[in-house]
């Protein structure tokens, strides 16, 4: 009933769909960067697509199985290796007790989900099972895992899957072009219009400052602001605000040089103004970006957010029809 | 009329004023409650912040420009209220100038307007305190509002209650440091702040309090029902406090019995700006009790 960390990888969490509810207390809705992945793990070996699962950011972690489970990997191309022998992401296979799972060099993309017949059984903290690492909160003991941990494994769901892999088309496919769709707005007012040209049209770089709070970017030109005496309270930094909430997906640019896209353990508000947020549909994919990647920005407005929306839903509607 | 604006798909931005004031943070306020009030399906968050307010919604549940229109027509049904709140005051002992918040400082000189000054002393002299003792006076004097709760779980902003020209105001750090100490007391702008727990910050640190305002595993008194102490809206009161009591303090506020001192009181805009310091007497001294 429980696994055993070997190796714990680089920073290997547990996390589910997320806590939202306390975004006002400071407390973010954590959950898996890619929650399109986590729900195709789940659904891989017959948990419930909220179940608790591990989400691995770049290395993989070793693991020792006590007991016969179901395990599916997706997300990032990170090759699963039960006693070494190399299995398929995005296909559910046995474990038996006694069996090690490891996991080859990494791909394509940034996080892979594990997912556990049964799911990972940390206690609910505010409705969830996700991991907040700067609150320490939740997951297990509030903290990534370590050399020796033992998480306890729920009871293996009487569902069989009806499909053990999931098809190349519902697999989260590369975006042809890497290119965030963006609602300007927020404080967008703050910048000249040139400014604003300038960072649609740069190519940025998905610095190494890239983790569950919020993705940096450098290599486009810095932002020019509209000059203004600065509102009480605000600050004397032309990018700065009176603080004030920050949605999840805003892009901030303190100092107008580096844009930061805040994830899903953004700090919830603060100081510095936001030139708009990326759309909710393409938030999983910036979960799988890796350091060094070039990407655009690109605005759109609220019809093609809601478009890109139904396009993300539908496909899960597909993934489920086909898991289920 | 406030500025709106979405934040993507699934939030809206309402700024009252682009400026701190409590009546900027009242409206925000009175707004956040009237949605609250009015149960429209589909809005999933309500954040109420300094001067301003922040939705989430699920646009699977109602459209954008639908909730952005009925969120203006409740702006415009609220404006002209009364702006009062039935809130508590509570007090948060202070250990000023105290010995951890000074090493932390110190090891973050190069990265401060004034290097060759503490936090506290930059902050009097560039507020025109005579002294330390006179700032933290003026720190601890009057009370304070929480405007707004995040940043780091639980991290109250607190804004002064006192006439405009009377506001402390400080820049933050010219770089920000990789440290603080756990329930730092600290400024940035024209905000109070509290670090609920170690980490990087940018406010000027002034002192620390023994009482945690955040604790996930739920084991401090006060904190057993909610692991997060403050709300928008509460009042707190500064109190100073010496070495000795920061001592019996950090061991009292482990016990199963400790209560924070605080008093259910309500507060009402229009009389405390009529006049302010007079309305805070009256506040302070409900907290004792009178």
């Amino acid at each position: 009933m429980v696994i055993e960390v070997i190796k714990p990888g680089l920073r290997t969490t547990v996390q589910d769909l997320g806590r939202p509810g306390y975004h006002h207390l400071g407390i973010p809705m954590s959950g898996a960067m890619d929650r399109y992945a986590l729900r195709a793990a789940n659904l891989l070996v017959g948990n419930n697509e909220e179940d608790a699962a591990l989400e691995a950011v770049f290395a993989g972690p070793e693991l020792s199985f006590t007991d016969r489970r179901l395990v599916a990997v997706t997300g990032a191309e990170l090759p699963p290796k039960v006693d070494g022998e190399l299995r398929q992401t995005w296909e559910a296979f046995i474990v038996e007790p006694g069996q090690i799972l490891s996991f080859d060099f990494l791909k394509k993309g940034a996080r892979a989900y594990i997912a556990i017949s049964g799911g990972i059984d940390v206690p609910l903290v505010l409705g969830s099972r996700a991991t907040y690492l700067l609150g320490g909160l939740g997951g297990f003991q509030g903290r990534g895992l370590a050399t020796e941990d033992r998480l306890q494994l729920g009871q293996s769901m009487a569902r069989t899957p009806k499909s053990t892999s999931v098809p190349e088309d519902l697999r989260r496919a590369d975006p042809g072009e890497p290119v965030l769709r963006v609602l300007p707005g927020l404080y967008a007012h703050r910048i000249t219009e040139e400014a604003a040209r300038g960072f649609y049209e740069d190519v940025w770089k998905v610095a190494p400052e890239a983790d569950r709070v919020g993705y940096r970017f450098r290599g486009g030109r810095p932002l020019q602001f509209v000059p203004r005496k600065p509102p009480f309270g605000a600050g004397s930094d032309p990018s700065n605000i009176v603080d004030a909430p920050y949605p999840y997906g805003s892009i901030q640019v303190p100092a107008g040089t580096e844009p930061i896209v805040l994830h899903r353990d953004a700090i919830s508000g603060g100081g510095y103004f936001t030139l708009g947020t990326v759309i909710s549909a393409d938030m999983d994919f910036v979960g799988q970006m890796q350091p060094n990647q070039k990407i655009h920005f690109t605005p759109v407005d609220m019809n093609a957010a809601l478009a890109a929306r139904r396009v993300e839903a539908e496909r899960l509607e597909r993934l489920r029809s086909h898991c289920v | 009329m406030a500025r709106y604006s979405f934040g993507g798909d699934e939030h809206i931005a309402v700024e009252m004023d682009e400026a701190m004031s409590l009546r900027a943070f009242f409206g925000a306020l009175s707004i956040c409650n009237a949605v609250r009030d009015s149960k429209i399906p589909g809005v999933t968050e309500i954040c109420p912040a300094n001067a301003s307010l922040q939705l989430r919604f699920d646009p699977d549940l109602i459209e954008p420009d639908d909730l952005m229109r009925e969120v203006k027509q409740i702006e415009a049904s609220a404006s002209g209220q009364k702006q009062a709140l039935t809130t508590r005051i509570i007090e948060i002992p202070v250990y000023y100038d105290d010995p951890w918040t000074r090493e932390t400082l110190m090891r973050f000189r190069d990265r401060h307007q004034d290097p060759d000054a503490t936090d506290l002393e930059y902050a009097a002299r560039i507020n025109n305190y005579a002294s330390v003792n006179d700032f933290i006076a003026a720190h601890s004097g009057s009370p304070w509002l929480v405007s707004m709760v995040g940043f780091g779980a639980g991290s109250p902003f607190t804004f002064q209650m006192v006439e405009h020209e009377k506001q402390i105001q400080v820049p933050k750090y010219v770089r920000p440091r990789t440290d603080t100490p756990k329930q730092c007391v600290a400024q940035g702008g024209c905000f109070t702040g509290i670090y609920p727990v170690r980490g990087a910050g940018g406010y000027q640190m002034y002192g620390i309090t023994p009482t945690p305002i955040y604790d996930p595993t739920q084991t401090t008194s006060y904190l057993r029902e909610f692991m997060i102490l403050f709300r928008p809206g509460d009042i707190v009161k500064f109190r100073g406090i010496g070495r000795d009591e920061y001592d019996s303090l950090v061991e009292d506020v482990k016990k199963e019995d400790f209560f924070l001192k605080q008093r259910a009181i309500s507060f009402s805009l229009d009389e405390f700006e009529q006049a302010p310091a007079f309305y805070n007497r009256q506040v302070l001294e409900a907290l004792d009790g009178h």
